[in-house]
């Protein structure tokens, strides 16, 4: 029996995107997004263990405007798959799983995600004397 | 009436013959890092524009040295166990998405091996 050409189901493009399914490629897609950004935390620590000229040249590049702005995107990466990971272990316990649940929820976790990742960059500005 | 046998119910790895292992071990990783990912970004946060001397007198205090390792190891077990399962979703070829899976999982230890070479050389040798 030949069943190379039969459809497949899920089929993503016939399917109206909403909140929930939205943000559930999200958390995959952010999963993959700071799975590269550890990159960058290794490279960190290891300039860290190698002091002068290394490390001097990850906070020049971090401190330039398009390092803030890949900084920033980990940031709110990291926030929002902490915050939606959390949503899935409740899910993983029974709870919330109702669809009205579901959106409170999903809209909780993108607050929350926004919230956590400005109140962390005015932190660093605090702390570097910029505010 | 079940059609499972004896054995298979003692052993309850189901169909996938691996149980709840990869799941589990993704949940215990997922809730170690919730409190750890918030200690490392207010720290990082305090870090802002330090020196590289600040920096490693923070990595060499002990508490953060030990925080830290429990970080990575958490961190690329983490990793590993979600790129997996996207390259299985997604990499229909078989060959390639061993080879992929693969990579995946000694990348995640050799990062994880430097990471903490590093924390440790700052903790033990300045």
């Amino acid at each position: 029996m030949d069943t190379r050409e039969r459809p497949l189901s899920p089929h993503l493009q016939v399917y109206k995107p909403q909140l929930t399914s939205t943000l559930s490629i999200m958390h995959r897609m952010t999963g993959v997004a700071l799975a590269v950004g550890t990159l960058l935390l290794v490279w960190w620590l290891v300039a860290a263990s190698l002091g002068g000229e290394a490390f001097t040249t990850i906070q020049t590049i971090i401190g330039s405007w398009f390092g803030r702005l890949i900084l920033f995107g980990w940031t709110f990466a990291l926030f929002y798959h902490l915050c939606n990971g959390i949503r899935h272990l409740f899910w993983d316990m029974g709870k919330g799983l109702d669809l009205p649940s579901a959106y409170r929820s999903g809209w909780i976790v993108i607050a929350a995600a926004i919230v956590l990742t400005v109140s962390g960059w005015v932190c660093g500005y605090h702390s570097m004397g910029a505010l | 009436m079940s059609l499972r046998t004896d054995l298979g119910k003692i052993r309850g790895l189901g169909s996938a013959k691996e149980g709840v292992a990869h799941w589990w071990a993704q949940r215990l990783t997922a809730i170690a890092l919730v409190p750890l990912m918030l200690w490392l970004v207010i720290n990082i946060a305090h870090l802002a524009g330090a020196d590289v001397k600040a920096v490693q007198a923070w990595i060499a205090n002990p508490v953060t040295s030990v925080l830290l390792i429990l970080m990575i190891v958490a961190v690329f077990h983490h990793m590993q166990l979600g790129l997996q399962v996207v390259i299985e979703d997604y990499v229909h070829t078989e060959w390639l998405k061993l080879a992929s899976i693969i990579a995946v999982k000694f990348a995640a230890i050799a990062l994880a091996a430097t990471s903490l070479f590093a924390i440790l050389k700052i903790a033990f040798a300045g």
